[in-house]
């Protein structure tokens, strides 16, 4: 049927019943998302995130699996054989390099795994203890966040949900531990852990192998990180608070606990998640800084800031053994960061609007 | 200033003092709980000698009575002799490595401060242009970079590979390297800092008054943005210098300055305890001060902010 522009024909087409492609188009609606759904879809849009964080996940896991491949252990000296004189020739080989025995080995046609960073003056595979270093870096980086993140959430929650006279004096701690120099007292507790009887008191328990330095570094992020942390949780909270769904669950006669449990936390995980992320870059530096001092893990564990600072003694002739902890540590300290400003700029829904 | 801001200061000068009273009790009694005492690493001792060295350094009272002595000595700066270099005094250690270190954390933070605004104001003027992205990479780059790390590669760079400066820090020309050191990740932040408080102010009403009233663009840049621009940097203040106490530890360290950083490290590794008290109670002060300048600073210079 033609139509004409001006007359008052209705488009009887519009009234035909609709086809079944048509009913498909309007069915099919956007499938609805999650807040975390939501904020995955735009952390995989920011490409620097992205690529920081396919990073990290490549260091986490070739220091989770090359030590298990790799010939060589992080303490094994390899110029130290039972029963025989040392042989000086494993100390300070140059990347590519073999000592003696391993020469002939060579020259008789065996294949040698090689020393890809060459070794230390005890003769140790460089490689290897870089691996190691960067596994004791993450993994107080890791664990001391969650440590944070467990004291904090809890008093922070405690204080910002209670209020009143509870709060204030929650607050007035955290401040004065806020005031605190913080390294000045990690180096201090530190120093005076070291000494302490921490060794005998866990002799023959777990905690044994990681170290009573190492362990002594939890107890100082444990007593002093835990504030902003808190501080963080007590403000959302505080908001969180006076909303009508807090209102309605009290009203149906939700204590305290659950309260916090069932409806504050879930609200602000966004912003736990992210500070929980930038936190862990934070811990690391301070363990890598500890460690230069010498204050950080037990010899011959190596940590990516004990190995910097033992190479700083033979910088002139070999460099690279402080230039490849110091790439390390910068590249997870650096990939850290970013990766958690991707987060923030992802889950903080203050700034979707 | 009205009664709430003199509220707000009185109140925040009691909280440093407080501050101050815990760092020497918990250095105090932290050092104490060490088991062994400051003589166990001597040689063998005949009880009697022990017995005299402790009394010597009044190690034989208890525990409480030490603690009040050492609290009234501490308000006086006296902080004992030094166990392991005899014959000195701590404070006269402290002393002799703070001329070095004061001059080294002194010209770190002003180059952060100067070239951090001047960085920031630039970024900030040329927003997403090339010269903004540089400015930006470069800064995420060395904001995230430990400054022990920093140290080393420049110590290789400059003073092993091209051989251009002396890698000994105890000449001027040693402490250049250590002041760039320190200087370098509080720069970055600066110039952040600056970037984004910039970028802000010139997004407000007054500059678009003073642009349509036909200011030049130097005068809107320096009498109008740059002054409030500027209020969010007097934060950082505090932990900048925080930040270069804690870093010239290490830094001198690494450039073998001889400073109050390198005494104190030097002191952990001997375990002379009066030493290490000394030097964190005396660094203590230092930063808490300085925080509570750049707090009380903060709040004087903008009577915007929300006082709580």
């Amino acid at each position: 049927m033609k139509k004409k522009p001006f007359s008052l024909h209705i488009n009887v087409d519009s009234f035909l019943p609709a086809s079944s492609e048509e009913k498909e188009y309007m069915i099919k609606m956007r499938p609805s998302t999650t807040f975390f759904k939501d904020g995955v879809r735009r952390l995989l849009k920011n490409k620097v995130a992205t690529v920081s964080f396919i990073l990290i996940v490549i260091i986490t896991l070739s220091c989770i699996f090359i030590p298990m491949f790799w010939p060589y252990e992080y303490d094994d000296q390899l110029g130290v054989k039972l029963g025989q004189p040392v042989d000086d020739t494993y100390a300070n080989l140059q990347p590519f390099e073999y000592g003696a025995t391993e020469q002939e080995k060579i020259e008789a046609g065996e294949s040698v795994f090689p020393h890809i960073f060459g070794t230390d003056s005890h003769g140790r595979d460089y490689f290897i203890r870089i691996v190691y270093g960067t596994r004791i870096s993450l993994l107080v980086g890791f664990f001391a966040s969650i440590i944070v993140l467990l004291i904090g959430m809890t008093v922070g929650s405690i204080a910002g949900y209670y209020g009143g006279k509870v709060d204030i004096v929650i607050m007035r701690i955290v401040d004065i531990i806020y005031s605190l120099p913080d390294m000045l007292m990690v180096i201090l507790l530190a120093a005076a852990l070291n000494q302490s009887g921490l060794n005998k008191l866990i002799e023959g328990t777990v905690f044994e192998k990681i170290g009573s330095n190492i362990i002594s570094l939890f107890i100082v992020f444990a007593l002093l990180y835990w504030v902003s942390m808190s501080r963080l949780i007590r403000g959302q909270i505080l908001s969180l608070r006076e909303q009508e769904y807090v209102l309605a669950a009290r009203a149906s006669g939700a204590k305290g606990g659950r309260i916090i449990k069932k409806h504050l936390m879930p609200n602000c995980i966004g912003v736990v998640i992210v500070s929980t992320a930038l936190q862990i870059p934070s811990a690391i530096f301070t363990e890598s800084y500890l460690s230069f001092l010498g204050l950080g893990v037990n010899a011959p564990m190596p940590s990516l800031g004990s190995l910097a600072s033992d190479a700083l003694n033979g910088i002139h002739s070999y460099p690279y053994r402080l230039i490849i902890p110091a790439i390390v540590i910068s590249l997870i300290v650096l990939s850290l960061n970013l990766f958690g400003d991707g987060l923030r700029d992802a889950f903080d829904p203050k700034l979707n609007s | 200033m009205n009664s709430k801001t003199a509220l707000y200061i009185v109140k925040r000068i009691l909280l440093a003092i407080l501050t101050v009273f815990l760092v020497i009790t918990i250095t105090f009694f932290v050092m104490h709980a060490v088991p062994g005492g400051p003589f166990t690493s001597e040689k063998a001792v005949t009880p009697a000698v022990q017995e005299a060295l402790e009394k010597k350094y009044g190690l034989d009272k208890p525990l409480f009575e030490q603690y009040i002595t050492y609290l009234g000595d501490a308000v006086t700066l006296d902080f004992g002799p030094s166990i392991k270099m005899r014959g000195r005094d701590v404070i006269d250690i402290i002393g002799d490595g703070l001329k070095t270190s004061a001059k080294l954390g002194l010209f770190a933070a002003g180059i952060a401060l100067v070239l951090g605004v001047v960085l920031g104001a630039i970024a900030a003027l040329n927003r997403n242009k090339l010269i903004d992205r540089i400015i930006m990479v470069f800064t995420t780059a060395f904001v995230s970079m430990p400054s022990f790390i920093m140290g080393s590669l420049l110590l290789i760079l400059f003073c092993i590979t091209l051989q251009w400066l002396p890698a000994n820090g105890s000449t001027s020309a040693g402490l250049i390297l250590p002041v760039v050191t320190l200087s370098l990740s509080p720069l970055s932040n600066i110039t952040r800092l600056t970037r984004s408080s910039m970028l802000d102010v010139l997004g407000q009403d007054y500059i678009r008054t003073a642009r349509a009233k036909g200011v030049s663009k130097t005068k809107i840049i320096f009498g109008h943005a740059l002054k409030n621009a500027l209020i969010p940097v007097i934060t950082y203040f505090g932990p900048m210098l925080a930040y270069i106490v804690t870093g010239s530890l290490v830094v001198e360290q690494i450039f073998a300055v001889p400073g109050i950083g390198d005494k104190f490290v030097n002191s952990i590794t001997n375990r002379d305890y009066p030493l290490i008290m000394g030097t964190t109670i005396v660094l203590a002060v230092f930063i808490v001060i300085m925080n509570l300048i750049s707090d009380i600073l903060y709040k004087v210079v903008d009577p915007r902010i929300n006082l709580e």
